[in-house]
Parts: structure tokens; C-alpha cells; sequence
């Protein structure tokens, strides 16, 4: 597979939820090596979208396709291979409670029941100085660590089995502005040593120009406007002129002008 | 980036020997997970023998595509340093330079010798705690009954109101069924012993007595702790996890006054009266059987009720139901606010109230028997 090629296709997607309808008429395809960040407003259905490229939900019209593959109606097996090459960072973290830091990132390596211990232990410990945890925290609950430490340990366990997509929803939210960078340099870091392609869906404009190499944006239901960051921005719709040219984006913007030529 | 390859060729192990008379292991294709799958544990023995012979020239640059998980199996087989003899793609050269600087993993903890006596005291100080937490409550509770009786407007109706109609109303279905199938069962039984007596008539002793005196007040109080216990414990345990409990805490409401009382109140109501219908159903059950096995009609019966059964049985049955309505309600408040924000301390405190809850109903029962030996009995 080469680069460009679609990893997930999303073809006339539409999404409802009883009588509320979240998307229409929704085309997509995420290509193979690239970063491509999902924006809107809130409720715009940027986490529902994600859900869906994750078959977590199901279309109420329309396909999604992994590797072009259905996600619906495969056979366990087949299944379960499509799951382990997706690795994903929830809003929340999402760590599982009951389970230590050490077991939430050796979980997913125990699951596969081909490593034994002794490398998954090598590889925990991996995981989490990529992450910036100090060795001590492996033994504590999640219900002990802060909100930036959940999203670091997440991301370890996202990236547990070495997945080639990522997904991440509003990966610097709750975080403060260093730690934020931090994540940013963190995601950076990875795509320099894997050939990882990322969906990722935020609010943050920081973020969004720092990784995103094209932006899709939602809003009113529909994609209002896709390609990269410097087209988005010239594409004539309420939202984006709201959310790139206001008092906030244009000061994201003027920063990150460097990045934006370059 | 390295160049994508999204072929799944595994990796291959190639020993040659070169013109100097070295030896050379060539490894090619894929060194991921994913790649290596079942291979993993073979490849890794086979790794070990070569890496037992310290002149081996390592080339690994051939490997298309590798992961921690691929550099730890071959870190491993090196026993955590580099062979002497190593040729590197630079791109994989960082995964290396990561597996040195990994930090040790933590020692296991070492069981403790005195294991046993440790669980132990931990067990009886457990109890200790809860006893004095239940303590406190109790005590908490009736501080803030002075405190309404002296504020009234502050009683809060409307949810012992709702709690009266979730408790109460709402379980009066399956007591009812439950009710009536024991009737149903022990009014057959009996009537079968009785029948080779010709001691008829002393059906409506044994089913009035057992069932208003005992089996109803039991019957109901076991349903109402696994049915209202348990779920006023995970009302209050999500609540926690949630944070809706110190959100009430900053906005000065507090939790024993708008959360427990109206609990233990409207289960203190609500009880007697699924008592009196859940004994109600199971004589009716017992009525019916009576009727077809053994010929009694429903009107002798009912006649003959009142005669059997003193007066003072079915307020002892409703005694025990209010006594058992509040201890539940009290019960299940006080493992609902000792649980922690994850979900297995949710699942445990709710099993344990529910267990504590049927336990302590049927010690409350006991203590009634004995101290009430002598009322209603003839």
C-alpha cells in the first residue's frame, strides 16, 4: 500500500440517532500516511463520525470501509486483525478502572497470546518512557493520576500493539498548555519513527496546524470543506471564517505562519 | 518516513559466511507484531543460538519495517546490549537507542510471611469501620430529623414521595408473584400432612400464622433489599463517580439530609404495606390450594382467619417490615456513599450491601422471634 492510497473510505455516510440527524451525505477517505484533523463546533459530530470509521456505530445509510473492507459483517478473525492495526485515544482515556497503568498497556499485548511475559514487561516499560511516565506510577490505579497523565497512559495503551491508524479524539482537551505541546512533540515523535496515519478530531487550533497535514470540517450536518489547512481556510463558510479568522484563530495562525508556508 | 510496505512478509533469518571467513546474519522483511505473530516465540529461541556466538556479524539492514515489539525480541536475544558487529538502517537506529535508555521495571512485591493474620485484622478492622460508619449515620440522620422538626419547610416530600412510589409501588408485582407462589406450595405441602391426621382444619392455623407472622415480613424485606438496596447503592455509587456527590456537597445540600432520609423514611413507610400485601397474596395462594385439596371453602376460611390467628401477629408482621424497611434503606445509603470512582469498588459495594442488607433482615427476624416469643401465640 503506498502512500496516498485510502486506508478508511467513508462513502454516503448518513448517521441518525432517533429523529436527529448527525451527518448527511458524508465522503471521505483517509489516506494512507497522513494526519488528517476532523473539526466543528460541538455537536458538529466529529466524535460520532469517529465512531463510525471505528464500527462502533452503525450507518444509517452509506459504507465504511477499512483497508476496503467493510467494517460490518466480517468473520471474527478477519475482525479482530482490522482491530489490532487501530490503535485509539478517547476523550477520556478510557482506562479500564479495575486494572493497574501496567495492566491497562499490557492488556491489549496479553490479548494477543503470543508474547509472553517477559517482553510484554520490556515492552510496558517501553510504552511508557515514550510517554514520559516515571516507572513508579506503573503500579498505581487510574483513579490516583491526573487528567494529563490519563491521556499520556492512553495514548501508551493506544499505541500497546504498534497500530498503523491512530485515532485520537480531542487528544490535548483537559490538558494545560505546556503538557499540550508536550503531546503535540509526543505524536510528532511517533509518526518520525512509525509509518502511523492519524485521524484526529479537536477543537484545539494549536494542535490542529501543528499535526494535521489535511482538515476535514463538519458543520450543519454535512463536510463543509476538505484539503489542506491554507485551502480550508479560504473555503467561504460561516464556520470557518468564525473559527479560523476570529480574534483566536488568526493569533494561531499568525504563529504558526512558518508552518503553514512551509 | 520509511518507505510503506504493506505486504505481510515475516522476517528471514540468513547465515552466511563471508570472504574474511566471518560469519554474517543477514535478517530481511518485516520485524512488527503484527508480521512475526506465532512466529514470535520460535524466532526468538532461534535469535538466543546466534546471539550465543559474540564474533556474529548482525546485518539488519534489510529489515523493512520494524516496532518496539520487533527491537525487544532482538534486544533480548542480545541480552540487552549490541553485539559487537552491528549494521543499522538509521531510522531503526532510534529504536535502539530507546531499548538503552529503558528504565528497569519496578521489583515485584514480595508476599508478605504473615499473610494470614494480615487479612484477618484487616477483615475485623474493615467491620469496625463500617459499624462505626453506620453508627455515624444513624446518628447524622436523627440530628437532621431534630433539625426538620424544627424547620419544616425543609422536609423534603417530594422525594420521599418519588423513593415511596419506586420502593414501594413499583415492587408490588414481583412480590406479589413471589407471594403467591410460596402460598401456593406451602399450603400444598401442609394439606398433604394434615390430610393423613384428618386435622383439616388446622391449615388455616399453620398458613395464618407462618404467613403473616413470618413468611411475609421475610419474603418481602429479602425482595425490597435486592431489588431497592441495591439499586439505592448504585444511585449513590454513580453518583460518586460522577462527582453529582460533592456537587451537592458545594452547593450545601447535604447528602444525609436530601439522600438518606428520604430513603430510609419512605422505605420505612413503603415496607409494612408490601408486607401486608405480600402476606395478603400468599394467604389468597394458600386460600386457593386449600380449596382444591382439601375442600375448605374461601368464606370458612376467611371466617375462620381471625380465630386462628391472633391480632398481634400482623403487627408484629408490619413491625418487622418498618424495623427492616429502614435498616435496608440504611444499609444500602451507607455502601453507596463508601464507594470510590471506579467501577469495581461500584460492583463490589453494591454486592456486599445487598448480602449485608439480606443478612441483617434475617438477624432482625431472629431477634424478633426471641423477644417476642410470648405475644400472639397460643
Amino acid at each position: 500500500m503506498a502512500d496516498g492510497e485510502c486506508i478508511i473510505e467513508v462513502e454516503g455516510l448518513y448517521t441518525r440517532f432517533g429523529s436527529h440527524v448527525v451527518h448527511e451525505d458524508i465522503n471521505l477517505c483517509v489516506r494512507h500516511g497522513e494526519v488528517l484533523g476532523l473539526v466543528g463546533g460541538s455537536g458538529s459530530g466529529k466524535t460520532a463520525l469517529m465512531r463510525q470509521m471505528l464500527g462502533l456505530e452503525t450507518p444509517a445509510q452509506g459504507k465504511v470501509r477499512f483497508s476496503g473492507l467493510p467494517l460490518h459483517g466480517q468473520d471474527r478473525a478477519k475482525l479482530q486483525y482490522m482491530r489490532n492495526r487501530c490503535g485509539v485515544l478517547f476523550q477520556k482515556g478510557a482506562l479500564f478502572s479495575a486494572l493497574s497503568v501496567y495492566d491497562n498497556i499490557a492488556l491489549p499485548m496479553r490479548e494477543l497470546r503470543t508474547l509472553d511475559e517477559d517482553i510484554i514487561r520490556r515492552l510496558v516499560m517501553l510504552k511508557l518512557k515514550m510517554v514520559d511516565i516515571d516507572t513508579r506510577h506503573a503500579t498505581k490505579m487510574p483513579a490516583e493520576l491526573s487528567g494529563g497523565m490519563i491521556k499520556r497512559i492512553a495514548l501508551a495503551r493506544a499505541m500497546a500493539l504498534d497500530p498503523e491508524l491512530l485515532f485520537l479524539d480531542e487528544p490535548t482537551a483537559g490538558l494545560d498548555p505546556q503538557l499540550s505541546d508536550a503531546f503535540v512533540k509526543l505524536i510528532q515523535g511517533m509518526r518520525h519513527e512509525l509509518p502511523l496515519t492519524i485521524v484526529m478530531a479537536t477543537h484545539d487550533l494549536d494542535t490542529l496546524v501543528a499535526l494535521s497535514d489535511r482538515v476535514a470540517v463538519l458543520a450543519e450536518q454535512r463536510m463543509v470543506a476538505l484539503g489542506t489547512l491554507q485551502e480550508v481556510i479560504k473555503a467561504k463558510h460561516p464556520f470557518i471564517t468564525s473559527f479560523f479568522c476570529g480574534e483566536r484563530g488568526k493569533r494561531t495562525l499568525e504563529n504558526n505562519r512558518g508552518i503553514l508556508q512551509g | 518516513m520509511p518507505e510503506n510496505q504493506g505486504s505481510n512478509s515475516s522476517i528471514v533469518l540468513r547465515r552466511v559466511t563471508g570472504e574474511d571467513g566471518a560469519s554474517r546474519l543477514v535478517l530481511a522483511g518485516n520485524c512488527t507484531l503484527t508480521a512475526l505473530g506465532k512466529r514470535l516465540q520460535p524466532l526468538a529461541g532461534e535469535l538466543a543460538t546466534h546471539a550465543t556466538d559474540p564474533e556474529l556479524q548482525w546485518d539488519l539492514t534489510g529489515i523493512t519495517q520494524m516496532d518496539d515489539a520487533g527491537a525487544v525480541l532482538l534486544w533480548r536475544a542480545w541480552a540487552e546490549r549490541r553485539p559487537r558487529h552491528l549494521l543499522l538502517q538509521p531510522e531503526h537506529e532510534r529504536l535502539f537507542n530507546r531499548l538503552e535508555k529503558m528504565p528497569a521495571p519496578p521489583a515485584p512485591i514480595a508476599r508478605d510471611p504473615l499473610w494470614p493474620i494480615t487479612v484477618l485484622g484487616k477483615a475485623v478492622f474493615l467491620l469496625w469501620d463500617h459499624l462505626i460508619g453506620l453508627i455515624a449515620l444513624s446518628g447524622q440522620l436523627l440530628l437532621d430529623a431534630i433539625y426538620l422538626i424544627a424547620h419544616p419547610a425543609l422536609v423534603p416530600w417530594r422525594e420521599i414521595s418519588a423513593n415511596l412510589y419506586r420502593t414501594g409501588a413499583q415492587a408490588l408485582g414481583i412480590t406479589a408473584l413471589v407471594g403467591f407462589l410460596i402460598g401456593v406450595v406451602l399450603s400444598f405441602l401442609s394439606s398433604r400432612q394434615l390430610q393423613m391426621f384428618g386435622a383439616d382444619i388446622f391449615i388455616i392455623n399453620i398458613l395464618g400464622v407462618s404467613i403473616i407472622r413470618e413468611l411475609g415480613p421475610v419474603l418481602a424485606a429479602i425482595l425490597v433489599a435486592g431489588r431497592s438496596g441495591s439499586s439505592m447503592t448504585a444511585q449513590l455509587g454513580v453518583m460518586r463517580v460522577t462527582e453529582e456527590l460533592d456537587a451537592l456537597t458545594v452547593m450545601g445540600i447535604p447528602h444525609s439530609q436530601r439522600l438518606v432520609m428520604p430513603k430510609v423514611i419512605a422505605l420505612g413507610i413503603a415496607m409494612p404495606l408490601v408486607v401486608l400485601w405480600t402476606s395478603a397474596v400468599a394467604l389468597i395462594g394458600g386460600m386457593v390450594v386449600a380449596e382444591i385439596q382439601l375442600g375448605l371453602g374461601y368464606q370458612f376460611f376467611l371466617s375462620k382467619l381471625p380465630d386462628a390467628v391472633a391480632i398481634a401477629n400482623l403487627w408484629l408482621g408490619l413491625g418487622k417490615g418498618v424495623v427492616c424497611g429502614m435498616v435496608i434503606a440504611l444499609i444500602s445509603c451507607h455502601f453507596g456513599l463508601r464507594i470510590k470512582s471506579n467501577t469495581e469498588s461500584l460492583g463490589e459495594g453494591t454486592t456486599n450491601s445487598v448480602v449485608t442488607s439480606i443478612t441483617v433482615v434475617i438477624i432482625i427476624d431472629a431477634i424478633f422471634a426471641v423477644v417476642f416469643s410470648n405475644v400472639g401465640l397460643r
